[in-house]
């Protein structure tokens, strides 16, 4: 085992025993805290595939954003801390079947993709990802880079819409 | 790969640090509790209540504008790492960029999601 094989079984390992954690923990919050888990574990596994764009994205919005606003979600919610989650066996047959085919689907997508094997690591870990994001945004990819910054305004638009009524009086100069 | 091995030696030597330092005081400290020290520490005063109650519905209005602001933070990542050579055609498109998030932001405070009463 090399370097690599040993951090990929880390990630790998913090990675699927902490989602396991996810949906095995009775209560929520240890299920929504280890999910942080599960989102650095994925961020790592990017950056083993020199994704580091991706790696650097996953940490900043989904172990930086998603899971604050889960744990709000939670914590906002009355009564869902101190009960325990039920957590039973109900219906075997039609989810046995979806599990098999999900299983079967990714079974087959496994061997029959044709994956991107390098000869030598050092092909391509050179490579950074996030210079040519960068310049692929505001060169040829110019107007869906603003229009995500246009999209982002509705969002915050329709956020604050939706948090607040119309009360003359909440209304503050600047 | 070969970059990455400071922020992989830092997140060995935390794990270990971390484990060892809460591993040592349990074999070294005494462990004498008395329901004094195991109460909650809450700035010296006696503890009002459980911590675990219903939070407002304000820190969620916070919390979802952050992710708005989070999501033009990674906008300006990639372009941040090679700002020299984006010169200043890429300077004003991120002005542009972020002046039109700024009119978001007004909003927000024009429409007083952000205040606290």
């Amino acid at each position: 085992m090399n370097l690599y094989e040993i951090v990929f079984y880390f990630f790998a390992i913090v990675t699927v025993g902490s989602a396991a954690v996810v949906v095995f923990s009775r209560n929520i919050i240890y299920s929504a805290f280890s999910l942080l888990f599960t989102f650095f574990g994925v961020a790592g596994l990017y950056v083993l595939l020199n994704a580091d764009f991706l790696a650097v994205t996953q940490l900043l919005i989904y172990v930086g954003g998603i899971l604050v606003l889960l744990l709000f979600g939670v914590m906002l919610t009355s009564n869902t801390i101190s009960v325990e989650l039920k957590t039973g066996t109900l219906h075997i047959l039609p989810a046995t079947i979806l599990v098999a085919l999900l299983v079967g689907l990714l079974t087959a997508t496994f061997w029959t993709a044709d994956w991107f094997m390098s000869k030598r690591a050092s092909d391509i870990a050179a490579q950074t990802t996030s210079k040519e994001i960068g310049d692929a945004l505001v060169t040829t990819h110019l107007l869906p880079f603003e229009i995500a910054s246009i999209i982002l305004l509705v969002a915050i638009v329709g956020a604050a819409m939706m948090a607040r009524r119309e009360n003359p009086k909440s209304q503050i100069p600047i | 790969m070969q970059a990455y091995i400071p922020i992989f030696l830092m997140i060995g030597v935390g794990l270990f640090l971390g484990i060892t330092f809460l591993t040592l005081q349990r074999f070294l400290g005494p462990h004498r509790p008395n329901p004094e020290k195991l109460s909650t520490y809450e700035s010296g005063m006696p503890p009002v209540r459980t911590a675990r109650e219903r939070f407002s519905v304000k820190y969620y209005m916070v919390a979802v504008l952050f992710i708005l602001f989070d999501i033009e933070v990674i906008f300006l990542y990639p372009w941040a790492v090679n700002f020299r050579a984006l010169g200043v055609f890429g300077y004003i498109e991120m002005i542009l960029f972020i002046l039109i998030l700024l009119i978001g932001y007004i909003y927000i405070l024009k429409k007083g999601a952000l205040q606290w009463d």
